[in-house]
């Protein structure tokens, strides 16, 4: 964890120390080695054609969705645009109901990563700093989530959606509650890991402090270590709204209609509607309108906390 | 006290285990139940069949098929991200130019660590669906439509790209171009890690390889790489569950959703179809527990091969 936050300023790192007295005596006053600069020029040559490669497609579909229909199949490559046409936006908001689309996402988001988070410290601090029988089975469940494929699980998690929305009709198909508690679920397993270890590294002695000062259990767990583990609150949280907001086979598979009634769609379900079902048939520069609008936050979120969520993104891998 | 203590555990693990058990463990155990059933999914009616399904599935043409291009994917995503991202972190650590402050990062490594990072935010959905007008078989996709500018490639015979079933290296070319797209986005991620690890190596390392007398090259593979062993086996896990989960490309990007002619499948894609298409649910729980037991094998397999002993700093 420690590892990812090291500071990736403008310049690398400093791979030997500053003083160098060997190799420089080895290569003269100038201390540079034959080959440097072909090396260095190279270097510089392959990462910007990769930079290219990343960025160019992105700055394609931007552009592309400020095209008139027409223009898009006349001058498919251009980067420039002849009149920004912003009124595909308002198109794609309305008739392409990407509108609809965002609202739901929303929605759903808002109750899920919160709920997430709150359920899924709360069972990482217990199964973390308490002794108790069943300690271990309980966290070993959680771990078997990560591994198992969820698509095995899909038909029995639709049957019992469907079952449990007979009863209660809330948590039925099609119902934004649902897809919260669902998400949490799915979501519980990584979090749990991810929290359980923080919550061991934080010290005994505060929370003993804390006891002995007439704290009871929930409030020492609210004002005492939920604090501590802000960092990795901040880590596990950029990884649970990213992971969510770009979910799709959960809602494909939950966010059907029963009764004929309009689907409530998240964001990237419905994008592969339209693009699957070709709902875009004669409208290239709205279904890049839509891309653009479910692409642009999530990059505009990044560039503004892009070390955080670098660090809150490798911080699961590189332990 | 002891009561307490009781009270508080079991109040703050009543919601979460009870939403996991519903939502998660239940749906995996009901799943291995049905998979020794011959359930359709839309009756109530259902026989015991026993190991049925199993048996089947060895001699399932599809499946086959569907194994093949999963050992595929999971051989070619890790190699080739990991081979790459190695490389880029390289070119952006060791890169830069040399003079009395020692090597330094090439200049702007900041800035393409950032926008190398880029797709890896992206939902794997945009990425795919963003690809599909990249791929498109005529002069508006982006690639065929630079080629046919240039003269490479026909206005006639424009290039199928994830409609071409032809083998390539006795692989469907479709994978192929699936396969590049998981690179794509996959490369700029483990890029930042294997840099991050490469950072967190101590200075004093490379000051005893630099007064041994190696060049970057030589320090860069005798010193860097081994010490980043740790880091590139848990990449090599990491992405061997994404390269599991290629449904996304293959749902959004190939026609038919495994297409063309099945030269696309993979287990979950044969899973979704035989459940929802078929509507043989018994025999698609059976694939999903094959799915899971091989997951789970592999993950054993590969946590053991890459097990050594830890280097600490």
């Amino acid at each position: 964890m420690s590892t990812v936050t090291h500071d990736p300023g403008p310049v690398g790192p400093d791979l030997v120390p500053p003083a160098r007295p060997t190799s420089a005596r080895r290569f003269g006053p100038g201390g540079r080695r034959p080959g440097t600069q072909v090396f260095n020029g190279f270097s510089h040559l392959f990462l910007l054609v990769w930079a290219i490669m990343v960025v160019y497609p992105l700055i394609w579909v931007v552009m592309s969705a400020l095209k008139s229909d027409a223009e898009v199949i006349r001058q498919p490559l251009s980067l420039i645009p002849e009149t920004l046409r912003w009124e595909n936006f308002g198109r794609a908001w309305t008739e392409g109901q990407l509108g609809d689309f965002f609202l739901n996402t929303v929605l759903v988001l808002a109750g899920s990563v919160t709920l997430t988070m709150l359920l899924g410290s709360m069972a990482a601090y217990v199964l973390a700093r308490y002794e108790f029988p069943g300690n271990r089975l309980i966290y070993y469940m959680f771990l078997s989530g990560l591994t198992l494929p969820i698509y095995l699980a899909a038909v029995p998690l639709f049957k019992g959606v469907f079952n449990t929305g007979v009863v209660f009709p809330p948590l039925g198909p099609n119902k934004h509650l649902m897809l919260i508690l669902v998400y949490v679920a799915w979501s519980l397993a990584f979090t749990v890991f991810f929290m359980h270890s923080f919550f061991r590294t934080l010290p005994n002695a505060i929370a003993e402090a804390g006891l002995v000062d007439g704290a009871s259990h929930t409030r020492l767990f609210f004002s005492v270590m939920l604090p501590m583990a802000k960092p990795g609150l901040i880590s596990i949280g950029i990884f649970n709204v990213l992971g969510q907001w770009n979910q799709w086979y959960l809602p494909t598979l939950l966010m059907q209609s029963v009764d004929g009634e309009p689907k409530n769609q998240v964001i990237a379900q419905g994008l592969i509607d339209l693009s699957v079902n070709q709902g875009y048939k004669s409208d290239w520069s709205g279904l890049f309108a839509g891309v653009t609008m479910a692409m642009l936050p999530v990059l505009i979120v990044y560039l503004v906390f892009q070390r955080q969520v670098q660090s809150g993104l490798t911080a699961g891998v590189g332990k | 006290m002891r009561h307490g203590v009781a009270r508080f555990v079991t109040g703050f693990l009543a919601l979460p285990v009870a939403l996991y058990l519903f939502y998660v463990i239940w749906p995996f155990a009901q799943a291995a139940g049905y998979s020794v059933t011959d359930w359709g999914g839309y009756s109530d009616r259902q026989q015991f069949v026993g190991l049925e399904n199993y048996i089947r599935l060895f001699s399932d043409e599809l499946i086959r098929k569907a194994f093949w291009h999963n050992v595929f994917f999971l051989v070619t995503v890790p190699l080739f991200t990991i081979a790459l991202a190695l490389f880029l972190a390289f070119l952006l650590n060791v890169g830069g130019r040399e003079d009395r402050a020692g090597i330094r990062g090439v200049f702007g490594s900041g800035l393409y660590k950032v926008i190398f990072f880029f797709p890896q935010v992206l939902s794997l959905v945009v990425v795919a669906v963003m690809w599909q007008q990249i791929y498109r078989a005529d002069e508006l996709g982006l690639i065929n439509g630079v080629l046919m500018k240039i003269g490479l490639v026909d206005p006639e015979n424009p290039i199928a790209f994830t409609n071409d079933p032809e083998p390539f290296l006795g692989v469907p070319a479709v994978l192929w171009w699936l396969l590049l797209i998981a690179v794509w986005s996959g490369a700029g991620f483990y890029m930042v890690l294997f840099s991050a690890a490469m950072q967190s190596i101590p200075k004093d390392v490379f000051e005893a390889a630099i007064l041994d007398g190696a060049g970057r090259f030589h320090t860069f593979f005798r010193v860097t790489l081994p010490l980043l062993r740790d880091t590139v086996s848990v990449a090599w896990i990491y992405l061997g569950f994404i390269a599991l989960d290629m449904y996304a490309l293959v749902f959004v990007m190939t026609p038919s959703q495994g297409g063309p002619n099945h030269a696309s499948e993979i287990f979950a894609s044969v899973l979704n179809f035989t459940a929802f298409q078929k509507g043989q649910f018994g025999y698609a729980c059976a694939m999903g527990v094959a799915l899971a037991i091989f997951t789970i094998l592999l993950a054993a397999a590969q946590l053991r091969i890459t097990r050594r002993e830890r280097i600490e700093y």
